[in-house]
């Protein structure tokens, strides 16, 4: 719910064995598929944004490494940008959201994931196909692309999927569905339809199937406008041409809704209607050539049991050498492919297209900075605003995907919190993208996950309200299955009563006071950190869902206060990345001592438990903790509202550019100028 | 006083519709959202209206140039009712994609004949790029500025550009001295300061910097930056460390054509 007349839906879909084959046309229909999904809820939703999240091998992956039949990262990133530039920008979507991560298991399958969010008048919340109805196919015509797309998408790719399945990857057409939209919503405002389903995977089966479930569908395949000549009838029913829509149409309305979309010459034809007979009629040329029971279709698939094995991985338990000064860990941090910035994608998307845009992906004095979550205000004569945000690190799974699943909700609920929102009325969508489940470790990580989802999402009190998953996703080399790292992505979407009290991430002003909010334990397991001396470890960021609350909560009313200048939640690198990247975006230094950091004591390891070494302080990713910024004149204030919740003063913003970190001995242990930081943080992804 | 009606002109693959008309009507017109086909079949007619804007997008996907498949709708379909509508002294404004269509049907810079003598092409920086920009919008050290959608606008402006073709350029060296010594070109690219300046300030490599131009009369515009993208304060990157929160400077233009439309139309 949005405000009294308007609900909003957000949906978010993977399109990675697509985009393994051709990055371009499978990220391109990955946008486009997301798109209609939202044009498809209710009676058609007007699409506000979009948010991608890719996973791809290092762009920098050796040539003579790469496996037979698979194309080089590089290229598979540059491809799926395009992809996603090219749709989101002709639909005149911004795409405000994202984020991208490398590891070489993505090497046979890089992951993909389109999302979108959209608005609708609160009445056209509804649909319900009527008995007699015409069933009215809207957009492209029909063609043998995208023909099994659905079953190539659940498979396991080889070095053969390219020659093999190339014509299941769909071709997209971004105009052609710019034009529907821009009918629907008219045809929709002027009630002249009573359901609206797109063609998504499986075609025209799924669509009318789904539609026709509680009533039966007569269907003739020859009245399919096509592409060219030769479809067989079953080519038709099942083909995943892009842009298509169907409506179903009372017969008395028909003729002004074919004048509507005739107008702006996009095609619609009457293609059959909803019965009564509770069965799925095809029709081709006057021959049935399909019948079947409505009730089998839907309810007839034998629930499978499958069995799932998960074992806690010991990993090889070592840590970093000790080093006094902790710059260059920094510096590489920041250079770190998952950290650096990806202005250079950014850029290329319209973020701004539709007018709504507040806060951006890019953002400080040189609009350069990384915002933790974009707002955008949906209708231009309202305050309101939608947050989206996304939480996603599959290293944490590699120790144990369920407390990856809880750092992940965490990671994207901190991120609306950050941005000045409350949890109020905030939703989770999760999207699961795994190995083959039928080999029952793979099985096992998935169930963890999802366990971790619902413990995670019941103790943090934030509704799921839709979800996707990806299976086998694996690549045959050698005869060797390499299955991706389990991976979950989670996206937050919030609604904002007031944009107009959103808090940015860059530092604000000299003088002003620094503050930790929640507390740091030595959970530096599948850190970033431990990632630049390759080490994994076994001690995962845990979450706490009701403390976390209880600090989400109060940030979220100093924020509805004005008390906040800046803040930046501490993810990817703990502490000293995120208050390295709050210095550079700001334009201004900043001083910190570790020693003011709170700190917590993490119980399983009883004596040696305190942290002890600066580096795991400001290096760790616990969970639930934001760097504030707030003026001096504010200070009791804003204590008195933190009371009850872990936070440590721990410096201020200076005037020199200079970023100065005193270790636990009160001896520096960081200092770099901020230009230099900067400099390390853009270098990687600037192409 | 009656308020002025704007047609903020459509197609397939425009985008930007909605708040360019959004912008006007906070300017004060009426606005009517009109599909180029409806002007074509004559269902609707452009003399209704006193001001045509061009909004931003991608019509007909920007396949062959950018705005060149609407361009020639302009030329080979609606050149009598565009140059009546010139004539009547009415006003046009062309935002990014819009631009590029009236420069590419001739109608910017202007000439009798509707001949292309400027055109709008890839970006130096070869692909798609959104980024705020700074625009110097008194033409420095020429005579007083003629276009009517610019008047009374700080020197230094701000706005978004997002296109991968908005690199201005010129038939010949005789056509850029043209709109210089017409005073046609109305604002161009600059550093926060207001001086000329290389990439990003100038973010697709445009000829001298030039951001927008006008035609003769001063009446029809076409700029690639997006004024109604910056018509609230919330829309401004850094609006959160502002301390005056007023209207986005996009907003004046807007409204510099609704009170010319008012006054004399």
């Amino acid at each position: 719910k949005f405000d009294e007349k308007h609900n909003i839906c957000f949906k978010v879909e993977t399109h990675n064995h697509p985009s393994a084959l051709e990055p371009f046309g499978g990220a391109n229909t990955g946008v486009g598929g997301v798109i209609r999904d939202c044009l498809g809820t209710g009676l058609g939703a007007k699409p506000v944004c979009n948010t991608d999240i890719f996973c791809f091998a290092p762009f920098d992956y050796p040539m003579h490494k790469l496996p037979a039949g698979t194309l080089h990262p590089k290229r598979i990133l540059k491809g799926v940008v395009s992809g996603v530039r090219d749709y989101g920008n002709k639909m005149g979507i911004p795409t405000i959201n994202g984020a991208i991560l490398f590891h070489e298991q993505f090497i046979g399958n890089p992951l993909v994931y389109c999302g979108t969010a959209g608005i609708l008048p609160k009445e056209k919340s509804f649909k319900e196909p009527l008995k007699g109805d015409a069933i009215v196919l809207v957009g492209g015509a029909t063609g043998r692309d995208g023909i099994h797309g659905a079953t190539f998408s659940s498979g396991e790719l080889t070095h053969k999927s390219e020659t093999v399945s190339s014509g299941s990857v769909q071709i997209g057409n971004p105009i052609e569905e710019k034009k529907i939209l821009d009918t629907i919503i008219k045809a929709r405002d002027l009630n002249l339809y009573n359901a609206i389903t797109d063609c998504g995977a499986g075609g025209l089966s799924s669509a009318v199937g789904e539609m026709g479930k509680d009533l039966g569908a007569k269907v003739e395949l020859s009245k399919v406008p096509l592409k060219y000549k030769g479809l067989t009838y079953t080519e038709i029913w099942i083909s995943e041409s892009q842009e298509r829509m169907v409506l179903s149409v009372p017969q008395d309305k028909l003729a002004a809704l074919l004048e509507v979309f005739r107008s702006e010459n996009v095609r619609a034809t009457p293609i059959g209607e909803f019965t009564d007979t509770q069965k799925l009629q095809l029709y081709y040329k006057g021959n049935l050539v399909g019948n079947l029971d409505m009730h089998f279709l839907h309810e007839g698939w034998p629930r499978p049991e499958k069995k799932a094995v998960f074992s806690t991985p010991r990993h090889k338990e070592s840590v970093p050498p000790r080093a006094e000064d902790l710059t260059p860990s920094l510096i590489r941090l920041l250079g770190h492919p998952d950290i650096c910035s990806k202005e250079w994608v950014i850029r290329q998307y319209d973020h701004e297209v539709q007018g709504g845009s507040v806060l951006k992906p890019l953002c400080g004095v040189a609009n350069d900075g990384p915002s933790d979550a974009a707002i955008i205000k949906p209708l231009l004569h309202s305050a309101k605003g939608i947050i989206v945000s996304n939480g996603i690190n599959f290293r944490y799974g590699f120790i144990d995907p369920y407390w990856m699943a809880a750092s992940c909700i965490d990671e994207a609920l901190r991120q609306v919190v950050a941005v000045g929102a409350s949890l109020k009325n905030a939703a989770l969508l999760d999207n699961f993208c795994w190995g083959n489940p039928d080999k029952p470790d793979r099985l096992g990580g998935l169930v963890r996950a999802a366990l971790g989802c619902y413990d995670a999402a019941k103790g943090y009190g934030v509704p799921f309200i839709s979800g996707k998953d990806s299976l086998n996703n694996e690549y045959t080399i050698k005869n060797k299955s390499l299955a991706i790292p389990g991976t979950l992505l989670i996206s937050a979407i919030a609604v904002m009563e007031d944009t107009s009290k959103a808090v940015s991430m860059y530092l604000k002003k000299p003088g002003n006071l620094l503050y930790i909010i929640g507390t740091t334990a030595e959970e530096l397991g599948a850190s970033h950190y431990y990632d630049l001396f390759g080490i994994i470890g076994n001690h995962v960021p845990k979450a706490y869902p009701k403390k976390a609350r209880q600090v989400f909560d109060a940030l979220s009313r100093v924020s509805s206060k004005h008390l906040i200048r800046s803040m930046h939640d501490c993810a990817e690198g703990g502490i000293a990345v995120a208050l390295a990247e709050m210095a550079f975006a700001g334009g201004l230094g900043a001083e910190m001592f570790v020693e003011e950091v709170p700190v917590v004591q993490v119980r399983a390891r009883a004596q040696k438990t305190q942290v002890q070494r600066d580096d795991f302080v400001l290096f760790s990713e616990s969970n639930s903790r934001f760097i504030v910024e707030v003026e001096r004149a504010h200070q009791k204030e804003f204590e008195r509202y933190m009371r009850g919740v872990p936070f440590g003063l721990c410096g201020c913003v200076s005037e020199e550019a200079q970023l100065k970190i005193f270790g636990l001995d009160g001896k520096v242990c960081i200092a770099a100028g901020i230009a230099q930081l900067k400099e390390a943080w853009q270098k990687s992804l600037r192409w | 006083m009656q308020k002025p009606k704007v047609c903020v002109l459509r197609t397939a693959g425009t985008n930007c519709d909605q708040e360019t008309a959004f912008a006007f009507l906070k300017a004060g017109a009426f606005v009517e959202l009109v599909h180029t086909n409806s002007l074509i079949s004559g269902y609707k007619a452009l003399s209704e209206y006193q001001i045509l804007a061009i909004p931003g997008g991608f019509t007909y996907g920007d396949d062959v140039a950018a705005g060149k498949i609407l361009a020639n709708e302009f030329k080979y379909k609606l050149k009598a009712a565009l140059l009546n509508f010139i004539h009547e002294g009415k006003l046009i404004i062309g935002i990014c994609n819009g631009f590029q269509v009236l420069a590419k049907s001739g109608l910017l810079p202007g000439n009798d004949e509707l001949a292309q003598e400027a055109s709008l092409t890839l970006n130096d920086s070869a692909k798609f790029e959104d980024r705020w920009v700074y625009l110097n919008c008194v033409t420095r050290g020429r005579q007083k500025p003629k276009c009517v959608w610019t008047k009374g606008l700080p020197e230094v402006i701000y706005l978004p550009v997002a296109h991968g073709e908005g690199k201005f350029v010129v038939r010949d060296k005789a056509v850029l001295e043209r709109l210089k010594g017409n005073n046609q070109v109305v604002v161009e690219y600059c550093d926060e300061k207001g001086n000329p300046a290389g990439y990003p300030h100038n973010p697709n490599g445009s000829m001298e910097g030039i951001a927008g131009i006008c035609d003769e009369t001063g009446r029809v515009f076409g700029l690639m930056p997006h004024p109604e993208r910056h018509i609230h304060f919330l829309q401004h990157p850094r609006w959160v460390r502002a301390q005056n929160r007023q209207e986005g400077t996009g907003l004046q233009i807007f409204k510099n054509g609704v009170e010319y439309a008012q006054k004399k139309l």
